[in-house]
C-alpha cells in the first residue's frame, strides 16, 4: 500500500460530500423537530442548555469532533483493530445490566456523570467492523463452507442476545438487519424471503380476522392472494417459458370468475375449499411440469406455496390454541392490536398529528397536536410525527426522500470499495439505516408493530447520535482512501 | 481482490426494496395527509383536553360497620396557561381573599420548572388547592370572567371521631419518591401515609380515570373525544372494614389521657385487634385540608411525639408480664414441673449475685409464683436452664433455645401486624452476648434480668398483648390485625391462619391458671370484673427514664376468652398503680358495655391521674424505651404492699462491672445486635 502523505487534505479531496451533506441536513433539521416538538411558549431559546434541542447541539458538536477525530485515524487501523473492538464492546455490553440503573423495566444505560450513554449504540459500528473483518480473510467466500455462515451469525447474534438481557428488544431487533448483508455475499434470496414472507403471513393472518371476504376472514385471503401472486412470479422466475405462468394465470383468473359468482350466489362458505384447493392444485401442477420439463428449481415454488399454506393455517390453530387474555398479551406485545392505555392510543394519537399536517403542514412551532404531549416519546422515537404535523406532507416526504438517497448513495459507496472489508461495513451501515427507517417511520405511520427504535440523525439522544455518526465518518474515511488501496 | 459480478446485481434487489419501502411510506403519507380528511377533521384546529377523573376513596368503617372515615369534596383551581386571556386579578384575588402579590408568586412558582416539572402551558396546572366551600363558591359563580381558569373536584378525607389517628392514618399528596416508586401516582395525587390508610393504600386508592375531551382553537370544550369511547372511568377505591370497635378504642384513650403508653386488646380467637391506643394521640382532622402541614409540623415538633405509634413502634422492656413465657419454656424444656418449687428468701441470691423481691411464702411452685410475681423463681429456672450443661452443653446452646422459643411466640420479630412501621422489639441471641463477654464467658448469672423481662429484651405493647392472647387460646394465635374484611377481595391467608408456638398446648393451661390466681388473691386483684372471671399478670419495669414503667397484660372470660388486653403506661409506677385498673376496664367495657358501678370510682380516678413527664424526652420516646440492667439500686418502697410485688431490685456484684459496659453500649449496639440476630435468624 502507499502511505498517504498530506492526510488532512486528501481527506478533504477525496471524502464523499454528498454523505456529508446529507448528514448535516438530517443533524440540522433534527435538532430543528426536537426543539419543535419540546416547545413552550413561554421557554427559553433554541440552544438553552435546558431544553431538549439545546441539549441535542451538545450533542451535535460532541458528533462533529468525533467525526473529525475518526476522519484523522488511518483507516487501516479499523481493520486492524475490528475484532479488538469488537470483543471490548462486547463486554461492555455484559456488563452494562449490572451497572445500568432501571429506566422503564430496561437496563441499558450507563451513566457517566451527567451524560448516559446506552453501549447498545456503539455495538452497532463493533459489529459491522467484526463482520467486515471476517469476510476480509484471506478466500473468505461465504457459500464455501457451512462453518463461515456459522462464524458470521455468531458475530450478529452476540450482541443481539446481551442487548436481550438489557430488556431492550427493539434495539436487539436492529442486529437483524445484517441478514442484508449475508445475501449481499451471497447468501439465498430465498432465506431472506421465507423469513420476510413469515413475519407478514403472521402479522397478517394474526391482524385481519375481524371481516371476511367470501367467507375467508380477510388476513388469510390476502396471504392466500399473496400466495398465489408468488407461485406465478416464481413459475416466471424459474421458466423463462411462459407456458407455465400463462396456464396458471388463466386458472387462477378461472378461480376468481367462479369465487365471485360463488360470492354472488351467497355460497360464501364454498370460497375457502375453492381457493386453497386451487392453490394446492397449482402447486402440484407446478411439480408435474418441473418434472415434465426438468426445471427442478420449479420444486422451490411448489414447497414455497404448500410451505406458506401449512404455515398460515398452524398459525391460525396455534394461536387460538391460546387462551384469549394470552393472545391478547401476544397482540399487544407485537403491537397488533391498540391497547388503548398503551402504544395502540399513541399511534392513533400519532397518526393524527400526521393527518392533520396537510401539504404544507401548520408551520414551525405550530404544531398543536404534538404539543399537547399525547404522542410519547415525541422528541425521542416519534420525532417524524412533528415533522409531519409542522411541515406536512411536503416535510415528510423531503424526510423520507433524504434518507432513500442516504441509502442508495451508501449502497453506491459500498460497491465502489476495493476491498471486502469496505463493502462489508458499508452494507452493514447501509443495513442498519434500512431497519431504523423502515421501523420507525412505519410505526409513527401505523404500518408497523410499535418497536421502540429511534430515527437515525433526528431523534433526541446522545448515543443513537454518536452511535450512527460513527458508523457513518468510518465508512466515510474507508471510502476516502480507496483510491490508496492497491488492486 | 476478486469481484463477483453474480453477487453485485444484488446491490439492485436492495436499492429496490428500500425504494419499494419509500414509495409505500410515501403512499402512505399522501393517504394520511392529503386523501384522508378524517384525520385532518379530528385534528384540524381542535386539541383534547385530557381530565383525569379522580375516583372516591375507599371508605373505612369499624367492626360494627360504623362509618368511620369517609370522603369530602375539595376544590382546586385550575389553569391551562395557554389559553388564559388578560382577566381583572383584583376582581380574582378579592374572590379568593388573597393579595395580589400572593396571587403572583403562586404563578412564578407554578412556572418554575424546578417546582413543578411537569409545567406545560398546554396542559392543566394546579393555582391554588383546596379550596374552601364559600370560596369555592363564589369563584364559581364568576368563573365566565376567567377564561382558561377552571375547578378541579378532589377527594379528601374526613373523620367521624376524633380518635384511632394511629391506626387510620391520614393522607398526603404524593412526592418525587412516591411518583419514582410507582408510576400509578401523578403529581398532585394523593396517597395514604401512615396507619391503614399507608398499608391498605393499593385497595383504597381505586384507579383514576380519564375524559377525552375536545377543545377549539379558543380553548372551548366542544363535547367528548370519539363520544367517549377512549374516555376511561375511575373506578372507585375498595371500602375497609376494621376489626376495631371505634367505642372502645375511644374509651381507652379517654383512660391514657394524660398518660404516654399504649394499650392493645386483641380478639384472641382471630387475632382481630379491638383497640390500640398510642398515648398521647392526636386528632385526625388536624391533617386535612390547608392546615395539614402547618399541623403536621406542630406535631412533629411535640416532646411527646404523638405521630410515633407507641403500641407497635415503641419497644419497653416488658418487665413481669414476661414471666409466663419463662413458665412455659421451663415446662416445654423439661427444667420444671408443675410440682418444682424454688426457694425465695426476699430475692434470688446465688454466686454473690442478689435479685429483690418482696415478702411471700417460699418454697413456691410455678402457680403461685405467677400469682405472686416471684422474682427468685424465674431466676432460678433461668438459671437451671442456661447452665444445664448436661443437657445443651453450654449456655450459648441453651440460651439458643430459649431464644427460639420465645421468638415462636412472637418476640423479637415483627409479628406482622397489617399497618406500617411495626418494631420488631429485641431479643438477643447467644452471639450477642458472645461480643461483650467473650465466648463461654457468660452463664445464666451473667444475664439473669432477661428471665425477668428486664436487662436487655424489649417487646411492644402489641407483642405482650399477643402473649395475652396466646395464653387465651391456650396455645396458639392468629397474627394480630386491624382490618377484617375488604370490599370485594379476599383477606391475605397469612392474616387468618392460627400460628403456634413451640410449647406444647396443655402447658398454656397451667401458666392460665397462674394468672388467674394473681386476680383472685396476688398482684392484680384490682383487675377482677365482677361477675368475670379475669387471668391477668402485671409489670413494673426498670427504665432508665425515671420512674418504673407501669405494665398490664391478661385477657377474660377465663374460658372462652373474648378479649386479651396489654397496657403500659411510661412512669406509670407499679403494675398495679395504672396498667391494671387501665387494662381491666377496657376488658369490662368491651365484654359488659359498660362499668360495674363499685369501680366506677377507679374508673373516674384513672382518668383523671395525669403523669408528668420531663420536657426533653423526644430522643428517650423515639429510640423506643431502652433497657437498663445496671440498676444498682433497687427502688424505696414498703416491701409487702401488693402494688409493689412485682419491683425488680438486682445488685450485682461480680457481674456488675460487665453488665455496666453492656448497658452503656446497648444503645450504640442495639443496630448492630440486630444484625448478629439476623446472622442466626434470618428475617428482614
Amino acid at each position: 500500500m502507499i502511505q498517504q502523505r498530506n492526510n488532512g487534505a486528501s481527506i478533504l479531496r477525496n471524502i464523499d460530500w454528498i454523505t456529508v451533506l446529507l448528514y448535516l441536513l438530517m443533524v440540522a433539521a433534527g435538532v430543528v423537530s426536537i426543539y419543535a416538538a419540546s416547545y413552550d411558549f413561554d421557554q427559553a431559546n433554541m440552544f438553552s442548555a435546558d431544553e431538549f434541542s439545546g441539549k441535542q447541539v451538545r450533542w451535535i458538536g460532541l458528533s462533529f469532533l468525533l467525526g473529525l477525530v475518526l476522519l484523522l485515524i488511518d483507516s487501516r487501523m479499523y481493520e486492524t483493530y475490528a475484532f479488538p473492538i469488537y470483543v471490548v464492546v462486547l463486554i461492555l455490553l455484559l456488563i452494562t445490566p449490572f451497572v445500568a440503573h432501571d429506566i422503564k423495566g430496561s437496563k441499558s444505560w450507563i451513566s457517566f456523570g451527567s451524560m448516559s450513554l446506552q453501549p447498545a449504540e456503539f455495538a452497532k459500528f463493533a459489529t459491522a467492523l467484526a463482520l467486515a473483518k471476517l469476510f476480509s480473510g484471506y478466500h473468505f467466500v461465504l457459500n464455501a463452507k457451512f462453518s463461515n455462515y456459522v462464524r458470521a451469525i455468531m458475530i450478529i447474534v452476540l450482541p443481539i442476545v446481551l442487548i436481550l438481557a438489557q430488556n431492550e428488544t427493539g434495539s436487539a431487533l436492529t442486529f437483524m438487519a445484517l441478514f442484508f448483508v449475508l445475501y449481499r455475499e451471497g447468501m439465498s434470496g430465498l432465506v431472506l424471503f421465507a423469513a420476510l414472507f413469515s413475519v407478514v403471513i403472521f402479522v397478517v393472518a394474526v391482524k385481519f380476522t375481524d371481516t371476511c371476504i367470501l367467507g375467508i376472514p380477510s388476513g388469510e385471503f390476502a396471504i392466500m392472494v399473496m400466495i398465489v401472486l408468488i407461485l406465478i412470479a416464481m413459475s416466471f422466475i424459474y421458466d423463462k417459458h411462459l407456458t407455465v405462468t400463462r396456464n396458471l394465470i388463466l386458472g387462477f383468473a378461472a378461480v376468481a370468475a367462479g369465487m365471485v359468482v360463488l360470492g354472488i350466489c351467497g355460497l360464501d362458505s364454498a370460497g375457502m375449499p375453492t381457493l386453497l384447493g386451487s392453490i394446492i392444485v397449482a402447486c402440484l401442477y407446478i411439480a408435474v411440469e418441473a418434472i415434465r420439463l426438468r426445471r427442478r428449481k420449479l420444486f422451490i415454488a411448489t414447497a414455497t406455496g404448500l410451505l406458506s399454506v401449512g404455515f398460515m393455517f398452524s398459525v391460525n390453530v396455534a394461536f387460538n390454541y391460546l387462551q384469549p387474555h394470552q393472545q391478547q398479551r401476544v397482540l399487544v406485545a407485537m403491537g397488533i392490536v391498540e391497547d388503548l392505555r398503551g402504544a395502540g392510543y399513541n399511534v392513533n394519537q400519532s397518526k393524527i398529528a400526521i393527518g392533520s399536517g396537510g401539504f404544507w403542514g401548520k408551520g414551525f412551532l405550530n404544531g398543536t397536536q404534538t404539543k399537547l404531549k399525547y404522542v410519547p416519546e415525541q422528541h425521542t422515537d416519534f420525532i417524524f410525527c412533528t415533522i409531519g404535523e409542522e411541515e406536512g406532507f411536503a416535510g415528510a416526504m423531503a424526510v423520507t426522500l433524504m434518507f432513500l438517497i442516504l441509502i442508495l448513495r451508501i449502497i453506491s459507496l459500498a460497491e465502489r470499495q476495493p476491498t471486502t472489508f469496505g463493502r462489508v461495513y458499508a452494507y452493514c451501515v447501509a443495513s442498519y439505516l434500512i431497519f431504523h427507517f423502515c421501523i420507525n417511520i412505519g410505526m409513527v405511520i401505523g404500518l408497523c408493530p410499535v418497536i421502540g427504535i429511534p430515527l437515525p440523525f433526528f431523534s433526541y439522544g446522545g448515543s443513537s447520535l454518536w452511535g450512527f455518526t460513527i458508523l457513518l465518518f468510518i465508512l466515510l474515511k474507508i471510502d476516502a482512501g480507496r483510491k490508496s488501496v492497491r488492486r | 481482490m476478486r469481484k463477483n459480478y453474480n453477487l453485485e446485481k444484488r446491490k439492485y434487489v436492495i436499492g429496490a426494496f428500500i425504494t419499494i419501502i419509500a414509495a409505500i411510506f410515501i403512499v402512505r403519507l399522501f393517504d394520511l395527509q392529503i386523501h384522508d380528511s378524517t384525520y385532518k377533521q379530528s385534528a384540524d384546529s381542535n386539541a383534547f383536553l385530557k381530565k383525569t377523573v379522580y375516583p372516591s376513596r375507599g371508605l373505612i368503617y369499624d367492626r360494627d360497620s360504623t362509618l368511620v372515615v369517609y370522603n369530602q369534596p375539595a376544590y382546586d383551581v385550575m389553569l391551562i396557561p395557554r389559553d388564559v386571556q388578560e382577566f381583572d386579578t383584583l376582581d380574582f384575588c378579592q374572590t379568593l381573599n388573597i393579595t395580589r402579590d400572593q396571587l403572583l408568586r403562586r404563578l412564578a412558582d407554578m412556572r418554575d420548572k424546578r417546582l413543578n416539572p411537569g409545567y406545560s402551558s398546554y396542559t392543566p396546572q394546579r393555582l391554588i388547592a383546596q379550596l374552601s366551600s364559600e370560596d369555592y363558591g363564589r369563584l364559581q359563580e364568576k368563573l365566565y370572567r376567567f377564561p382558561g381558569f377552571f375547578i378541579q373536584k378532589r377527594i379528601l378525607r374526613q373523620y367521624a371521631y376524633p380518635t384511632g389517628a394511629n391506626i387510620l392514618g391520614n393522607i398526603r399528596e404524593v412526592n418525587s419518591t412516591d411518583i419514582e416508586r410507582d408510576p400509578y401516582y401523578a403529581a398532585g395525587d394523593y396517597t395514604g401515609d401512615l396507619g391503614v390508610e399507608k398499608s391498605y393504600e393499593q385497595y383504597l386508592r381505586g384507579e383514576k380515570g380519564v375524559e377525552i375531551l375536545i377543545r377549539d382553537a379558543r380553548g372551548r370544550i366542544q363535547g367528548r373525544y370519539e363520544n367517549g369511547a377512549r374516555d376511561m372511568e375511575a373506578i372507585s377505591g375498595r371500602d375497609l372494614y376494621l376489626s376495631i370497635d371505634v367505642k372502645l378504642q375511644q374509651y381507652a384513650e379517654s383512660l391514657m389521657s394524660g398518660k404516654r403508653g399504649a394499650v392493645v386488646a386483641i380478639e384472641p380467637a382471630t387475632g382481630e385487634i379491638l383497640c390500640m391506643v398510642s398515648s398521647p394521640t392526636y386528632d385526625p382532622r388536624l391533617l386535612v385540608g390547608r392546615q395539614r402541614g402547618a399541623n403536621y409540623r406542630k406535631l412533629t415538633q411535640d416532646p411527646a411525639v404523638p405521630l410515633f405509634d407507641r403500641a407497635l413502634m415503641a419497644a419497653y422492656p416488658p418487665g413481669s408480664t414476661f414471666k409466663p413465657t419463662q413458665g412455659l419454656i421451663f415446662l416445654q424444656e423439661g427444667i420444671i414441673n408443675l410440682q418444682t418449687a424454688y426457694p425465695c428468701s426476699h430475692g434470688y441470691i446465688n454466686g454473690g449475685l442478689r435479685v429483690g423481691c418482696h415478702a411471700h411464702g417460699s418454697p413456691l411452685p410455678l402457680k403461685p409464683a405467677l400469682q405472686t410475681s416471684c422474682n427468685a423463681y424465674f431466676c432460678w429456672g433461668f438459671k437451671y436452664m442456661i447452665d444445664k450443661r448436661s443437657k445443651y452443653g453450654s449456655s450459648a446452646n441453651a440460651f439458643e433455645i430459649w431464644k427460639n422459643h420465645l421468638v415462636s411466640m412472637g418476640y423479637g420479630y415483627k409479628l406482622g401486624v397489617d399497618l406500617p412501621s411495626e418494631s420488631r422489639g429485641f431479643i438477643p441471641n447467644a452471639k450477642f452476648y458472645d461480643r461483650f463477654y467473650s465466648e463461654g464467658h457468660w452463664s445464666a448469672n451473667t444475664i439473669i434480668s432477661v428471665s425477668i423481662g428486664q436487662g436487655e429484651i424489649l417487646a411492644t405493647p402489641l407483642q405482650i398483648a399477643n402473649l395475652s392472647a396466646t395464653i387465651a387460646n391456650r396455645g396458639w394465635f392468629v397474627t394480630p390485625h386491624i382490618v377484617r374484611s375488604i370490599q370485594d377481595t379476599v383477606m391475605p391467608s397469612e392474616l387468618l391462619q392460627q400460628r403456634h408456638p413451640t410449647i406444647d398446648a396443655h402447658w398454656y393451661d397451667d401458666v392460665a391458671e397462674g394468672m388467674r390466681m394473681a386476680v383472685t388473691g396476688g398482684t392484680c386483684r384490682r383487675a377482677a370484673i365482677p361477675g368475670i372471671e379475669v387471668c391477668g399478670k402485671t409489670g413494673t419495669a426498670q427504665n432508665p427514664h425515671g420512674k418504673d414503667h407501669s405494665a398490664f397484660m391478661g385477657f377474660a372470660p377465663y374460658q372462652e376468652p373474648k378479649i386479651a388486653v396489654a397496657a403500659y403506661i411510661e412512669n406509670g409506677g407499679w403494675g398495679a398503680t395504672f396498667g391494671v385498673p387501665i387494662g381491666s376496664l377496657v376488658m369490662e367495657k368491651y365484654l359488659t358495655g359498660t362499668i360495674a358501678p363499685e369501680r366506677k370510682g377507679m374508673e373516674q380516678q384513672i382518668m383523671a391521674m395525669n403523669i408528668f413527664y420531663d420536657p426533653p424526652r423526644k430522643k428517650s420516646a423515639k429510640s423506643g424505651q431502652q433497657a437498663d440492667s445496671t440498676k444498682n439500686k433497687g427502688k424505696k418502697g414498703q416491701k409487702g404492699s401488693e402494688a409493689k410485688a412485682d419491683t425488680v431490685k438486682i445488685s450485682y456484684s461480680r457481674a456488675a462491672l460487665g453488665t455496666q459496659r453492656l448497658a452503656s453500649e446497648v444503645g450504640d449496639i442495639v443496630g448492630k445486635a440486630f444484625n448478629a440476630a439476623g446472622e442466626t435468624d434470618k428475617d428482614e
